[in-house]
């Protein structure tokens, strides 16, 4: 069967599936097992509506546990066993085994630059990106062409940038306009940018930076338009400044948006896969956790080794996932 | 309120212009690799993108017509023709030896190893003349250094879309991506909406427990699914295949779709539903007939995310739905292989990512306003 018709057929199967299962269950429940009818009417009214929320979260639970749930644990315990010996239960070995390798621990120190780099740059720019476009008449315009990027694939962007940074050799015609710029302004050899231990991290960085950016800029502005006229009128009244009225007044009250920004592009860095996936695989000193775990589980097939990168990267969301979980509960009440 | 204090005029110019630079600085790349996927591969490898509007100095080796196309005048043989098939390009140096390819200036005429002589007029066109009849097979070698007016072209395009037998073909990744991301999208809203409904709008104990429960899975990094939901996959005969990059997706997709319509649902007016519960509407009833209808913005967020999401991921596909056969490929997993098998080939790269950005693009800009609004209410509370 064709794919595109086996797609339709399982929107089908999916959509009517689901429809079918809510409306058939809410009949079952109101008319077989607790009918509104008969001596016990009001009775089984009561308990029908004590079930029924269950047979609306059933499908997504169960779709939540086993795909979610589940494999974390899993994963701890894939973490824990060895593969080749059969799955025998082999301790920390795969943790230890991870330790001592150079390439875990250019990972780690590659991803704690990225997670430092990355949301504190996207979010400075986003901030400041947001306080100008806020000002001027084209700003949703000039919005909508910087926060583009966000519906570019991370492999995309790999690919747009990749020419940026494409370098030819010295006394040909450079295509890569970072060259070219470069060569212009000082007149040096042409660089292979990606190739440049510990500076070419920052050039894939960038990309992860273009992207991101719109989306803090999206929130911030919101946030700085949320800020009550007053505070920045008195403000003004005061004496102050267009900077001590950004810094002092308009900052300190978005504070809370500022850290929601800086979180959720952390989660994305802890994750970010697919820009040293296409750029660079991870040669010349680029590798990160998520590229690295790749390599173990699909490469070298190691999985005990892939799931304990797994879990080092779960370690270090855990305590995002904690902070929001707590917002959470708090916002419930 | 910036007029309040009378600085505005003062300052605006500078604002316009650094977000004139900020937004030319985010433009750049793109544009650069748009401009690049309508032009041949001699362009992009000889001149900057940003040269592309103005014309372009190359350098290139022609033969001439073969001898076979001589014709007698009086006592001449002649061979006469234009070396370029389209009008606008200018010579201004050639040579007849790849040692000296400016050794003539254009309407100069060159003395030939065979005794002919040889004219190439600034135009391309050029005459071999001889007084006796010119032998040999092939034509003679022209290096011209000419100036060509920019060009642009959609070889490019139809080189990877139409032409289906092409190992570079980009039609077939297409229409297997688009197949992964429909249904992909569909599904996970209608599981997601009713849930989220029971979590808005139902009470049970636990609600507040589950609630918390799909924060925390709203984080769980997906690398952590990979290597034991393709073990179920495999172990339950999915195998690698659409089925199980759709519900892959479908479950990957669940915390946020369940988070974003619950925060919505929760904000619909009590009224309305109290209203129709008196009037004896089921659960089921209301939910079709007035939640869904009124969730529509939330509906439409979270469908853009998702589609974005799936349509633009790469690592999903590449553990559950490429098998060894590469059926089944996406675009973005084409691309990759592009990047490794045609790295310095930037007409197919280029074209071949723009292929891929297209869609998105055109979704993003049609519906911006719904991806900003999913965007604040998953975030900003």
């Amino acid at each position: 069967m064709h794919p595109a018709i086996l797609g339709l057929v399982t929107i089908a199967i999916g959509v009517g599936g689901c429809v079918g299962y809510f409306y058939l269950s809410n009949m079952v429940l109101d008319h077989v097992i607790f009918p509104a009818r008969g001596p016990n009417a009001g009775k089984n009214i009561n308990r029908a509506n004590q079930i029924r929320p269950w047979l609306f979260l059933f499908p997504a639970l169960f779709a939540l546990c086993l795909y979610l749930a589940y494999p974390v644990v899993e994963t701890l315990r894939l973490s824990l066993t060895d593969r080749d010996a059969d799955g025998a239960f082999v301790g920390l070995a795969n943790y230890t085994q991870m330790m001592s390798e150079a390439k875990f621990w250019e990972a780690m120190r590659n991803n704690m630059l990225w997670l430092i780099v990355v949301p504190a740059l996207s979010t400075a720019f986003g901030l400041l990106a947001a306080q100008l476009t806020d000002r001027i008449r084209w700003g949703n315009l000039a919005k909508s062409l910087i926060f583009m990027p966000m519906a570019i694939s991370f492999v995309g962007a790999a690919v747009i940038w990749k020419l940026v940074y494409d370098a030819r050799p010295a006394g040909t015609d450079q295509i890569g306009i970072l060259n070219a710029v470069y060569i212009w302004m000082t007149g040096a050899e042409p660089q292979t940018w990606l190739t440049l231990p510990f500076w070419n991290s920052f050039f894939l960085m960038a990309v992860l930076v273009w992207i991101q950016t719109g989306f803090a800029m999206v929130i911030l502005s919101a946030a700085l338009r949320g800020i009550p006229e007053e505070t920045v009128e008195a403000a003004i009244v005061d004496g102050a400044g267009p900077m001590q009225i950004f810094f002092k007044i308009k900052v300190p009250q978005i504070k809370s948006t500022i850290m929601v920004v800086w979180t959720t592009i952390t989660l994305v860095v802890l994750k970010v896969f697919d820009i040293v996936f296409a750029m660079t695989n991870g040669q010349w000193e680029t590798q990160v956790l998520a590229n690295y775990m790749y390599d173990k589980l699909f490469r070298s097939n190691d999985w005990g080794v892939g799931s304990a990168a797994a879990m080092v990267i779960m370690l270090l969301v855990l305590p995002i996932l904690i902070w929001n979980v707590r917002n959470a509960r708090q916002e419930m009440r | 309120m910036e007029n309040i204090a009378g600085h505005k005029s003062s300052l605006s110019w500078v604002v316009n212009i650094s977000v004139v630079l900020l937004v030319a600085l985010w433009m750049l790349p793109t544009v650069g690799l748009l401009v690049s996927s309508f032009r041949t591969a001699d362009q992009i490898s000889t001149s900057g993108w940003w040269r592309a509007l103005a014309p372009s100095e190359q350098n290139i080796k022609i033969r001439a017509n073969g001898p076979d196309t001589q014709v007698q005048q009086g006592d001449l043989f002649v061979i006469e023709g234009q070396l370029f098939d389209e009008t606008g390009a200018e010579i201004s140096v050639w040579g007849i030896s790849s040692r000296a390819i400016d050794a003539f200036a254009a309407g100069e005429t060159a003395e030939l190893k065979n005794g002919a002589r040889l004219t190439v007029q600034a135009d391309g066109a050029y005459r071999i003349e001889h007084n006796e009849e010119i032998t040999g097979k092939r034509g003679q070698r022209i290096f011209v250094t000419a100036t060509t007016p920019p060009e642009f072209t959609f070889d490019n395009y139809d080189l990877l879309l139409f032409q289906g037998d092409n190992t570079d073909s980009m039609g077939r990744a297409f229409i297997s991506t688009l197949t992964v991301t429909i249904p992909a999208t569909i599904i996970p809203i209608v599981v997601a909406a009713f849930a989220a409904y029971a979590l808005a709008w139902m009470d049970f104990p636990g609600r507040a427990l589950l609630i918390a429960f799909i924060v925390g899975l709203l984080v769980v990094p997906l690398q952590l699914a990979l290597i034991p939901l393709l073990k179920l996959h495999l172990s339950i005969g999915i195998g690698k295949g659409y089925l199980g990059a759709w519900l892959a997706h479908t479950g990957f997709g669940l915390p946020l779709a369940i988070y974003l319509l619950r925060n919505y649902m929760v904000g619909l007016p009590r009224d309305i539903i109290e209203n129709a519960r008196v009037d004896g509407a089921t659960e089921f009833q209301i939910f079709v007939k007035i939640i869904l209808p009124l969730s529509f913005p939330a509906l439409a967020s979270f469908a853009i995310f998702q589609f974005l999401w799936t349509w633009n991921d790469l690592l999903v596909a590449k553990v559950f739905l490429i098998d060894s056969t590469g059926q089944t490929t996406v675009m973005t997993n084409r691309i990759v292989e592009l990047l490794g098998t045609r790295g310095g080939n930037w007409e197919i790269l280029a074209t071949a990512a723009f292929v891929s950005i297209a869609v998105p693009l055109a979704v993003f800009f049609a519906m911006q306003k719904y991806l900003v609004r999913g965007l604040l209410a998953g975030s900003v509370k």
